[in-house]
Order: structure tokens, then sequence, then C-alpha cells
């Protein structure tokens, strides 16, 4: 007879790099249900932008989240631009989806590298955070700063590329070309990497459309939709690139979406760091009032859409300030995804949607409460480990070797 | 039915919503914002929802002087246009039906409205606190304009 037996997930748990808690109930190896608490990280940032003026609150919710820390000011920004009315410098533009797409680079292999771990590849993490760091430098030579950039201002930008810098960002992106070819071709080629990952917490069309998902995840389940084609904003509208899909919407295909888009990042700054040595002019707007009015802006960040509304009142604080970002929808569909899938496979799954917390919450672990049988959280991570050297050993593959420089 | 263009978006929401309809206002080419009365909020889901294929990205609770506004915001990702739909409710008694049920991606965006604005939902598949913890006194709203931080030695003040 099977026993029903619920595995807590979280708050704190080491595969996850902020608390949220995920509780599983098990029938036997089985997921049967899944349960979110939200909550351990709400810092109350709606409530607080209040407080701020419109140039103090881009500044604030830069901090809302480490890892996509461009997106919320660039969606702040579009959000007061459109409630005061206020015409951008194409120049700032171009800057803007620089910026923008770098950070896209940075932070999808950030994700590559933890999904390498999540799996027992820690090679692939390793090597994966070895070449996010020339990106990382590369934002660094541009904005001073590794993380937190700092740029985006309501009307334009603060700082602007220098000419001179431009050989050295093509250089980085240049670089970048091997690296990411090779990415691609072990995930598509690799038979353990594939036999984890293939037909694994499949999210359907329909899945996407009832939870609203965004981002690579809704275009893994082959819904084609993305902030930057659909809805032009920055210099989207002036650059030419693809909207990635595939159809399958597995933890491949999710992995596959990711990698791809990488190319296109490349291609878009390469395009818009051409573009920038013809035009020149102001990078700021310099609005001096914003206008009384409700204002929306959103953002194709890497995890999706995020959006901003912002009400003023015609004076130099919002009125109210909604944040809304990518992983609070993405993050519901694992009640759909994880159900049905095997406990060792719940953490790559719960990993493939490339949860942001901090963002949710403006955020998983395992415990057992009735006392049946205990699983630390480590013990999560290894049974996904041990699934893998199983794997390993009955197709005699190695798993993916990457090749020194 | 998917839409292609703003003004299609536009005319196709006017005949369809009909006498539903409070007012609209076209605030630039991108953004259109249309007040509905609260008891259609249901009706005008099914038709921008399952009719017309619109994506909800979120809705946004707004506490003003007497009214409490609830903007939701959705988007014609083919039209390239967002549309807001807008209920304002009376602030001392902010009911309204959930659209939880038709769409699942309300789910927890009205929990949230529910303990940070107070805003009754009815019909809500599975009300409880979403940020807030369980033990959050009831009447005690955080986004309302006339909140107070709790006093200092209460376990709800944070800086306690």
């Amino acid at each position: 007879m099977s026993k029903k037996t619920i595995i807590p997930i979280g708050p704190y748990h080491p595969l996850q790099e902020e608390p949220e808690f995920f509780k599983l109930h098990v029938d036997g190896e089985t997921v049967v249900k899944v349960d979110i608490e939200l909550g351990y990280n709400h810092r109350g940032v709606e409530k607080l932008a209040e407080s701020k003026t419109f140039e103090q609150a881009v500044y604030f919710v830069e901090r809302i989240c480490g890892i996509c820390s461009t997106s919320h000011p660039i969606a702040c920004c579009q959000a007061i631009e459109d409630a005061g009315e206020v015409k951008v410098p194409e120049r700032a533009l171009y800057i803007r989806s620089i910026i923008g797409e770098l950070e896209r680079l940075h932070s999808h292999l950030l994700w590559l590298g933890l999904a390498g771990h999540f799996l027992g590849f820690n090679t692939v993490w390793m090597w994966v955070w070895r070449y996010r760091e020339d990106v990382i430098n590369c934002l660094e030579i541009i904005t001073g700063n590794r993380n937190h950039y700092c740029m985006m201002k309501p009307g334009g930008v603060r700082r602007d590329i220098k000419g001179e810098d431009i050989p050295t960002i093509l250089g980085v992106l240049n670089g970048l070309k091997k690296p990411l070819d090779l990415f691609y071709k072990t995930v598509n080629q690799d038979p353990v990497l594939q036999a984890r990952t293939r037909n694994v917490g499949i999210l359907t069309r329909q899945n996407i459309i009832d939870y609203c998902g965004v981002g690579p995840l809704a275009r893994a389940s082959g819904v084609a939709i993305d902030v930057r084609k659909d809805h032009p904003h920055a210099a989207y509208g002036m650059v030419d690139f693809k909207v990635i899909t595939t159809t399958k919407g597995d933890v491949f295909d999710k992995v596959d979406v990711r990698i791809l888009e990488m190319f296109e990042s490349v291609s878009i700054i390469k395009q818009c760091l051409e573009a920038l040595k013809k035009t020149p002019g102001p990078i700021d707007a310099n609005p001096a009032v914003i206008k009384a009015g409700d204002g929306i802006g959103h953002y194709e960040a890497p995890r999706g859409e995020v959006i901003h509304y912002i009400r003023s009142d015609g004076s130099n604080r919002p009125a109210r300030h909604k944040i809304r970002a990518p992983s609070y929808v993405n993050v519901a569909t694992n009640r759909t995804a994880v159900v049905g899938q095997s406990i060792a496979d719940a953490t790559i799954i719960l990993g493939a949607v490339d949860p942001c917390y901090c963002c949710t919450e403006r955020m998983a672990a395992i415990r057992v409460d009735n006392g049946e049988k205990t699983l630390t959280a480590d013990d999560l991570i290894k049974l996904s480990w041990d699934k893998t050297s199983r794997l390993r050993k009955e197709l005699g593959a190695a798993g993916p070797v990457l090749p020194l420089d | 039915m998917v839409l292609t263009s703003r003004n299609e978006v536009l005319q196709n929401l006017r005949e369809r919503l009909g006498n539903k309809i409070v007012s609209v206002f076209e605030k630039n080419e991108r953004r259109i914002y249309i007040e509905v009365a609260p008891q259609d909020i249901v009706e005008t889901t099914k038709v921008i929802f399952r009719d017309y294929e619109a994506r909800l990205q979120t809705a946004s609770g707004v506490d003003t002087p007497d009214k409490i506004d609830i903007y939701y915001h959705w988007a014609f990702d083919r039209a390239n246009c967002l549309v807001t739909i807008i209920v304002k409710l009376d602030r001392q008694k902010p009911v309204i039906d959930s659209i939880a049920p038709l769409c699942m991606g309300a789910e927890w965006i009205e929990r949230e409205m529910w303990e940070l604005l107070g805003v009754t939902f009815n019909n809500h598949p599975d009300m409880r606190h979403l940020l807030l913890m369980d033990e959050w006194p009831e009447g005690q709203y955080p986004l309302r304009r006339d909140f107070r931080l709790p006093k200092k030695n209460s376990p709800l003040n944070p800086l306690s």
C-alpha cells in the first residue's frame, strides 16, 4: 500500500538562492500535488516606492532583483515616460537595449550553469560561469558596475557608451561565439543530459495560456510572445532579431530556447553598437515635470515580461506604483509542471522556471512532516545527482565534457 | 479570435462590450483604458480572455479618497496594444466577483489584493494569505492610505 508523504522544500534550501516554500505531496516517488507559499521575502516595495521621487524610484526598483537588475529600471522608466509623455532620444534607446541584452546574456548563462549543477554536471556549471564572467566584466567597462548598473533614468540613460569602448565590447561578444556553440552542441548531443531533460516537466501551450505565463517558459511551449517583438520598446523596433520558440515545453526545450536566445542577444548588441556610431545626440530628455496620469511600462526581462504601472498625480512622486515580475506568473506553473513527475526530477523542473523570488515578492526545500521518512535538503539534490549517475552507467556515457580553452 | 491592430481591438471591444462600457480613454497609440461597472467584470473578462485571447498581465488595486479602483491590465500581443479594464469599487465595502475561475493567472493577484487592499473577491477558488503571514490581523490593509505601521512592540512590526 502506498503512503502519501509531504516533502517541504524551503523556505531556505541550498537549491535556491532565496527563500520560498514548495510543499510537495508525494505518493511513493511521484509528486501528486504542489503547494507554493510565498511571502518569505516580501519587502513592501510597492508601498515604499510611494515615498520616493520618480528619480529615486528608478534607483530603488533596481534593488528589487540582483540578477535582472536593469529590467525593473527600464520598465519603471518606461512607465514614468508613458505617464508623462516623455520622448526619449534615439541614442539612449540603443544604450538601453545594449545593457538589457548584456544582462540577458549573463542571466541566461547563470541559469545554464545552475541547471548543470542541479543535474550533477558541475563542470558545466564552472565553465558556463567562467564565460559569464566575461559578460559581467564587459558591463563593468560600460557602466562601472558588475551589477546594479544604474544606467536608467526617466527620459534617457545616465552614462554614454564611449566610441573607444566599442571594440572591447565587440571583442567580448566575438569571444562568446565559440563557447555558445559548444554549449548548444553539448546540450543537443549529450545522451545523459537528454535523458534527464527530455519529456520532463512538460507545460502545454494551453497551460501557458491558462497561467498567463511569459518569457522563455512560454516560448518553449510554442507561445510566441516576446515583449521586445510584440510591443517594441527601447531599440528593439529598430533592430532585426528572431523570437525563438520550440514546441514541446519540456525542460530540454527550456534549455534550448535560452541558449538560442543568447545568439540573438549577441546579434542585437552588435546591431545596436553599429547604430550607436551613426547616432550622435543627447542621451537624456531631462523631463522637468511628470504630468498627472497613468503610465504602464513593460520590458522583456531574461525571465519574461516585467510590468510596472505608475499613477502620477502631477507631483514628483508616484501616487501608486504596481510591480509585477515574470516569476510571479511563472512560478505558479509549477503547480502543473511538477505533478506526475518523480521527486528526483522535481529539482530541475522547479529550477527550469528560472525562478527569481526577490522579484516575485517584491520565492523551495525538503523535510517530511509525518515522521515516516525524513529527507534533508541535501538529499534532494543528491536524488537528482544519483539519477544522473545511474543514467550515466545505463547509457555508458560520461556526460558532457567541456574541453579547456 | 486574435485581434491584430489597435483599431480592431478598440472597435471590437466597443461592439462586444456595448453598454457595459462606462467610459473609454485613449491615452495614446498603445494604451487604452476602459471603465466598466463592477458587476460586469466577469462578462467583460469572458470577452477579452476567452474570445479575443488577450493575456492578463496583472491587476493593480489603487486606493483613492472615495473609491478603490482595480486596474486589470490586458495585453493584446498581436496588436501591440495594452488595454486596461477599470472598475471602481465602494471604499467602505469593496466587493467584486473573482475572475480567477475563468482565468487562472488572476488567482494570486486577487489573493494579493484581498490581503493588501481589503477587496473581497466572490467565488475565488482558494482565498488565503499570499504574501503576508497567516496571523496578520483582519481589517489591516497595508496598501490603504490610512494604514499605520503596527506599534513598535507589536509582533507584526518588522522592526520590533
